[in-house]
């Protein structure tokens, strides 16, 4: 390395460079202030929805996932808007298999029923199961994750170690072994089934919730309401939770779509929903005896249920880079 | 390290028995007579109903029973089948094939999953990047049997390089494709949550600080910013393994694996509850064992993580 001359010769005291530096600073009258600049100290700060909602308004992600879901509540609400076809009646086994014909658009299935009213009609069960499921899983594992993550100390001790049981049972197996006992077989109904896979699905629901609320735990503004005399349970409730929700809906988002297809595998076993409900999965199963023949009546359920599914992990995947601070900076 | 190897395995202890007694519970003592599936339609005569009641202890407490089936558990006496057939030795015959394939789908997912990730959290937003990223969406939300039927009309009807459906003493070649199948939604994960990592690490301090002082390339990648981005990875890969081999039971219905989960699937059927219970017992076992096995493995990964 080459011997730097300045480096030996002693700076001024006082003076940083041997350097003339001008500085050029404007007088304030030169310089109003822009409406960007102007902040209003005493207004309502925006919340973390408002502004998650400002960033998803230009997601297009969010946008198309969001559309296609509105689109699958409509058709869940109102199937008789999308097909003039009764998926159970008129079905002729003269049409079995058969291709799509006028007005029967998407072909027929085996039992030579209209694939698209099959599909129109199908979605409300395979929704409904996806969203009281998860409504299943907050609850739930919200509660048990808020508690021990809130408490600590031997309530997230022994909270910690029966979520870990179940967590030991994947949902699909866990699921498999309950729906063969008796009292299943006899009552398999959407209700059953919703109930079997929460009670599976709960515990990834509570270790995300425990987390979020080990973090904003020992924020400043729960310290302050606990010194202002709010309760814990009130504190915990009123404070933590508001603010620990984020993560909680992004993951309840992307389970909808996840129970959704656990629905339709259990279906597909030949365990899932009875065969006189209408859901996707039952008719992915029952098309599945044809694949080779009509493999047209099992792509269109696959279809709507993929999509939908798809919806939920990205609108998931946008709230998580709408509410993640973290992520909205890079 | 001993210590703590110890006291993880001492810690297991309590998951498997919980998670073996919550199984014990569902399925022994909801309601519903658990002899009336080896009976049928017709019945049994009431002296044969009480030799089963006798043979899988069923008039015994709740709790009696319980620890009599642990017994049976430690001392490889899972008892026999409705067929008479020992439960331990149906095992042993098809746990080998399953474990092969959750393996191959293992190495398939973490390789692929985590090559696919590096590249696309390194070229964050570019074209391969948003490629990768739309391509693990579709996997994700398409149902594996979906996948599953396709993958098998595609490369093993259609094109014909490997059989639709795999033989009794599955090789490897064969079980190539299930594997596949089997891996392919895990594969979506492993792939998304390296580059979420990666991008993370990708502009870290350390990162910076190895480049600068001239690391190559290769180098700050593979050693500083890949191994520092593989502990959330390894975790996912930990838990999956017991899953994989849960999640067999649909890959090996279509590609008709003569393994774990189509036995499963047919004690399922037929009600065995006791074949049930031992073959998820073997399950939960080797899923407490994997989250063993990853917990050790973190160490080497960051050795900031000690064992004290």
């Amino acid at each position: 390395m080459p011997e730097n001359d300045k480096a030996l010769t002693p700076v001024p005291r006082g003076k940083v460079s041997s350097y003339p530096i001008e500085h050029f600073v404007a007088d304030v009258e030169e310089t109003p202030v822009l409406p960007v600049d102007a902040s209003t100290a005493d207004g309502a700060p925006r919340s973390i929805w408002s502004e998650a909602w400002r960033s998803l308004r230009r997601q297009p992600l969010f946008i198309i996932s969001a559309l296609l879901l509105l689109m699958v509540i409509i058709v869940a609400l109102f199937p008789g808007l999308f097909t003039s076809q009764q998926p159970n009646d008129n079905c002729l086994l003269a049409n079995s298999d058969g291709g799509p014909a006028p007005g029967h658009p998407l072909g027929f299935t085996q039992q030579g029923c209209d694939v698209l009213a099959r599909v129109v009609y199908g979605t409300r069960s395979s929704l409904m199961v996806g969203l009281f499921a998860t409504l299943g899983v907050v609850v739930v594992g919200g509660i048990v994750g808020a508690l021990a993550g809130f408490f600590g100390g031997w309530v997230d001790a022994i909270l910690a170690r029966v979520s870990d049981i179940f967590f030991a049972l994947p949902m699909i197996l866990g699921a498999i072994v309950v729906v063969q006992l008796p009292f299943f077989r006899e009552n398999r109904n959407v209700w059953t089934i919703v109930l079997i896979l929460a009670t599976f699905g709960w515990p990834q629901v509570a270790r995300i919730t425990r987390g979020a609320v080990l973090e904003i735990r020992n924020a400043d503004f729960v310290t302050a309401a606990r010194s202002l005399g709010v309760s814990r349970m009130a504190a915990l409730i009123k404070h933590v939770l508001p603010n620990a929700m984020a993560p909680v809906i992004v993951i309840a988002t992307i389970s909808l779509g996840t129970f959704i297809v656990a629905e339709s595998t259990l279906s597909f076993l030949g365990i899932g929903l009875p065969p006189d409900v209408m859901s996707w999965g039952n008719d992915i199963f029952s098309a599945k005896s044809s694949l080779r023949s009509n493999p047209m009546a099992l792509f269109w359920p696959a279809l709507a249920l993929s999509l939908t599914v798809l919806s939920f992990i990205m609108l998931g995947d946008a709230l998580r880079d709408a509410l993640d601070p973290k992520s909205r900076k890079r | 390290m001993a210590g703590y190897v110890l006291r993880r395995f001492l810690q297991l202890i309590p998951v498997f028995l919980g998670a073996t007694l919550l199984l014990y519970f569902l399925v022994f003592s909801l309601p519903g007579d658990a002899t009336a599936a080896i009976c049928g339609e017709k019945g049994c005569t009431p002296a044969v109903e009480a030799s089963l009641r006798a043979q899988y202890n069923l008039d015994e407490p709740f709790w009696v029973q319980y620890f009599l089936y642990l017994k049976g558990v430690l001392t490889f006496d899972l008892g026999v089948n409705f067929a008479g057939r020992e439960i331990a030795t149906i095992i042993a015959e098809v746990f080998p094939t399953t474990a092969k394939l959750a393996v191959m789908a293992l190495v398939f997912e973490a390789v692929f999953g985590i090559v696919f990730g590096l590249f696309a959290g390194l070229r964050k937003g570019k074209f391969f990047d948003s490629t990768v990223l739309v391509v693990s969406l579709v996997v994700i939300s398409v149902p594996i049997f979906v996948l599953g039927f396709l993958m098998q009309f595609v490369f093993g009807v259609k094109l014909a390089w490997t059989n639709p459906t795999v033989s009794g003493d599955a090789g490897f070649t064969e079980l190539l494709l299930p594997a596949i199948v089997l891996g392919l939604v895990s594969f979506a994960y492993v792939l998304r949550l390296t580059r979420t990592s990666v991008i993370e690490n990708a502009n870290a301090d350390y990162v910076r600080t190895a480049t600068a002082k001239g690391l190559s390339r290769p180098r700050v990648v593979s050693v500083h910013i890949l191994r520092n981005s593989m502990i959330p990875v390894a975790t996912f890969l930990g838990a999956d393994l017991g899953a994989l081999m849960g999640g067999a039971i649909v890959t090996e219905g279509i590609f008709n694996v003569n393994g774990v989960g189509n036995t499963l699937y047919r004690a399922v059927q037929n009600g065995e509850a006791p074949v049930v219970v031992s073959i998820v017992t073997v399950l939960i076992l080797i899923f407490c064992l994997a989250n063993l096995l990853v917990d050790l493995l973190y160490a080497w990964l960051d050795p900031r993580i000690r064992y004290a």
